[in-house]
């Protein structure tokens, strides 16, 4: 194992999660104002509800799907659907909304550099973050294609098994699961810390707010002073 | 009973001539940024015409208001909590800036840089969006301006639903009046309803509903739920905005800008008590056309000694049931029942109520035989006048004709009294009578709104905030406005979490000449 791969894939995380939680966190408490999802909906609405809603239904499906596919334990999906099957689940579910998303993220990009107001309100990380977006998107398409030549699910029990060290705090024994996968998938994950790392600094802190509580407060809403 | 007080507005239409200091002044204050500069806190129309933004009246665009279900419950028109989620993403009910209009500037700076030239240099429009070059500006925050476009397109008003609408479009028909529009401080806000974050909050003190800027998320929903479309969308800083009814002047117990720099002195402030347990069952009244009558229910009469003992209960300061016993917002809308609610059938239950405008009579009637109404026969017919009565009963209490024509015959009658008074030298109480008015309240009518003394329109209990501040030796050397973040002014060059400069122009910017 390289110090490079221990660097990316055992330290590297937990870098990533600490800007994440904290830089999140400092911003919530001193730059309330700037919390925010940012929307440019007001300025240009062509074709803006279709790749909006693309966009966001299917990455938030992938992002679950990320989650329940890497940090539950082998033990207890074995229960219910066998190794080679889960991965095959994986590929199909996450190359459908995968490629809904990508339709959707092109569309927006696409509208976010094009279209003269929505360009010239945009700022650099508005921006930035769409095309890491896309860039990871498509590193996570590849690995679809990657993953065709083992059907095994070797390579996702690896995956597993790395995401799960690294939440359980065992920085060697992710980084030893890591050392034998492809490159595509080192690079799909490199980026995807990577946007964990930036995430305080952007628009992404959107994705903290969901409304949750709209459902469980009352229509008016009166403050005493 | 659970009684709160709330700061309510009445424009009197009959004298508004729609010279726009209102708007002009609000912006000056609250809206010259970036970001907010197509939005106007306080507008001026003229009607009929489709209004700003586009068509905002018209519900079955925008779903705007509430609608009450077969089950007798009322949600927002643009749907349910679950509904209003699903949009998130992309809001279906929500206007594009051209519905507003594209804010522009000029070139100034080019008359003066200009070279010699044949022809003399022209400032030409500017987006202060892009900052590109307008070719054409397509239209404005006042585009139907005195009756401006055809009436082919004006006539697409929502007012005149169930009229025969084609002959006021003819010369010798036609009509108009102004509508000055600001926020209406809703005693049910459909924005409140439609926030996913609860950013949005009415105060129990004075009833001014405001948004809080540091939760906004910019969810949008609030700009669909409004129905008179009075929330905008700060396209830099992300955040909705609205007219925030100026409440650090009316917690000092002064008049809002709009109102003070009003040149026609035709609005009035002042306090109303109001039953808060029953906004839900009132706005929820099955026919449209009672809910005029019913959000008067609402509203509590503060000379009854059971009213103050409960809002002295409920923890109103007597300077504020004061108030409430001179305000001349109760008397225009509850004892003289001059004042209307702007749509009641949004559901909104508003607080920004309008005395419906007379107008000439029209010619054809007055060559022959004026029609007139009661004993006295000197008031003439309220059909006669050159505004249809629909149109203000549209206007103002969802189609029912009554109010308006009882509103509009009062004030002809104080006229028509006051008239006798001065030229003739008679007490003419017959004419009052037919409007069922007494002469006290004839003089007092004369006094508010001819008259207009500022101490009359103005009734403002000080909002005593000094008295919150547990220990006002900590609010020393503190810092007023701040965007949240300690004493920062949103200026500072260093910001780790980026963004724009809220305080800092970035597409037009300020030249400084000589």
């Amino acid at each position: 194992m390289s110090n490079l791969n221990f660097l990316l894939f055992g330290i590297y995380p937990y870098i990533a999660i600490t800007v994440l939680f904290v830089g999140s966190w400092i911003r919530y408490d001193r730059e309330p104002y700037s919390w925010k999802a940012d929307s440019s909906q007001l300025l240009d609405q062509k074709g803006f509800r279709l790749a909006s809603n693309l966009f966001h239904i299917g990455i938030i499906f992938v992002l679950c799907g990320h989650f329940v596919g890497l940090l539950t334990p082998h033990a207890i999906y074995h229960a219910f659907i066998s190794t080679a099957n889960k991965q095959l689940l994986a590929m199909v579910s996450g190359g459908f909304f995968g490629v809904i998303c990508l339709i959707g993220l092109v569309m927006l990009l696409k509208r976010r550099l094009t279209n003269p107001r929505v360009r010239a309100v945009s700022k650099t990380s508005d921006i930035f973050i769409l095309v890491l977006l896309l860039v990871q998107l498509l590193l996570g398409l590849a690995t679809i294609f990657a993953s065709m030549s083992h059907l095994d699910g070797s390579v996702m029990v690896l995956l597993g098994d790395w995401a799960q060290s690294i939440v359980t705090l065992q920085g060697v024994a992710a980084a030893t699961a890591m050392s034998t996968v492809g490159i595509i998938y080192k690079m799909h994950i490199f980026v995807g810390l990577t946007m964990l790392l930036v995430f305080p600094f952007t628009r992404l802190v959107h994705i903290w707010s969901v409304p949750v509580k709209y459902f469980a407060r009352n229509y008016q809403i009166v403050r005493q002073r | 009973m659970k009684i709160r007080s709330q700061i309510g507005m009445v424009l009197n239409l009959d004298k508004c001539i729609g010279c726009h200091t209102c708007s002009i002044t609000c912006k000056n204050v609250w809206t010259s940024r970036e970001g907010v500069e197509y939005a106007w806190f306080n507008n001026v129309e003229t009607k009929p015409g489709i209004g700003y933004p586009k068509d905002w009246e018209d519900q079955d665009k925008w779903n705007g208001g509430w609608v009450r279900k077969s089950d007798g419950n009322i949600e927002p028109k643009i749907g349910g909590k679950y509904r209003v989620l699903a949009n998130i993403f992309a809001n279906p009910n929500m206007p594009e800036i051209d519905d507003y209009y594209e804010p522009f500037d000029f070139d100034y700076q080019h008359l003066h840089t200009s070279p010699e030239v044949k022809h003399q240099p022209t400032a030409r429009p500017r987006s202060v969006i892009s900052g590109k070059r307008m070719e054409k500006i397509e239209w404005g925050p006042n585009w139907e301006e005195i009756l401006g476009t055809e009436f082919e397109k004006r006539s697409k008003d929502k007012n005149f639903d169930n009229m025969q609408k084609q002959m006021y479009g003819e010369f010798e028909n036609t009509f108009m009046m102004y509508l000055p529009r600001l926020c209406e401080h809703c005693l049910n806000p459909a924005c409140v309803a439609s926030c996913p974050s609860g950013a949005i909050y009415k105060r129990e003190e004075d009833g001014i509903v405001l948004i809080d800027q540091e939760k906004c998320r910019g969810w949008r929903m609030c700009i669909s739920g409004c129905p008179y479309k009075k929330i905008y969308y700060n396209w830099k800083s992300g955040k909705s905005e609205k007219c925030i009814f100026c409440y650090p002047r009316i917690e000092a117990g002064q008049p809002t800008v709009c109102s003070e720099t009003c040149v026609g002195r035709i609005r009035y402030l002042g306090v109303i008590l109001y039953d808060a347990d029953r906004i839900k069952e009132v706005a929820s009244t099955p026919s449209e056309t009672d809910l005029y009558e019913k959000q008067l229910e609402v509203f509590l009469d503060p000379n009854d000694p059971a009213i103050i003992a409960q809002a002295r209960k409920d923890g109103i300061a007597d300077s504020v049931i004061e108030s409430a016993q001179k305000s001349p917002v109760y008397k225009l809308a509850i004892d003289w029942k001059l004042a209307l609610p702007l749509h009641p059938e949004y559901r909104t239950l508003p607080m920004v109520w309008y005395v419906p405008s007379l107008s000439p009579i029209q010619s054809a009637v007055d060559s022959g035989n004026l029609a007139t109404i009661g004993k006295a026969g000197v008031i003439p017919d309220i059909r006669a006048l050159r505004i249809p009565l629909k149109y203000l009963a549209n206007l103002l209490t969802a189609g029912d004709e009554e109010p308006v024509a009882r509103a509009l015959e009062r004030l002809l009658a104080m006229r028509a009294y006051k008239r006798a008074e001065n030229v003739e030298g008679v007490e003419d109480l017959q004419v009052l009578e037919d409007a069922g008015l007494t002469k006290k309240q004839a003089d007092e009518m004369y006094r508010y709104l001819a008259i207009a003394n500022y101490e009359d329109r103005f009734v403002i209990p000080s909002g005593k905030r000094e008295m919150n501040v547990p220990e006002a030796y900590g609010e020393k050397s503190g810092c007023g406005f701040t965007f949240g973040n300690g004493c920062s002014d949103g200026a500072s060059g260093v910001n780790m979490f980026g963004g724009k400069k809220v305080a800092k122009r970035d597409v037009i910017k300020t030249v400084n000449v000589g």
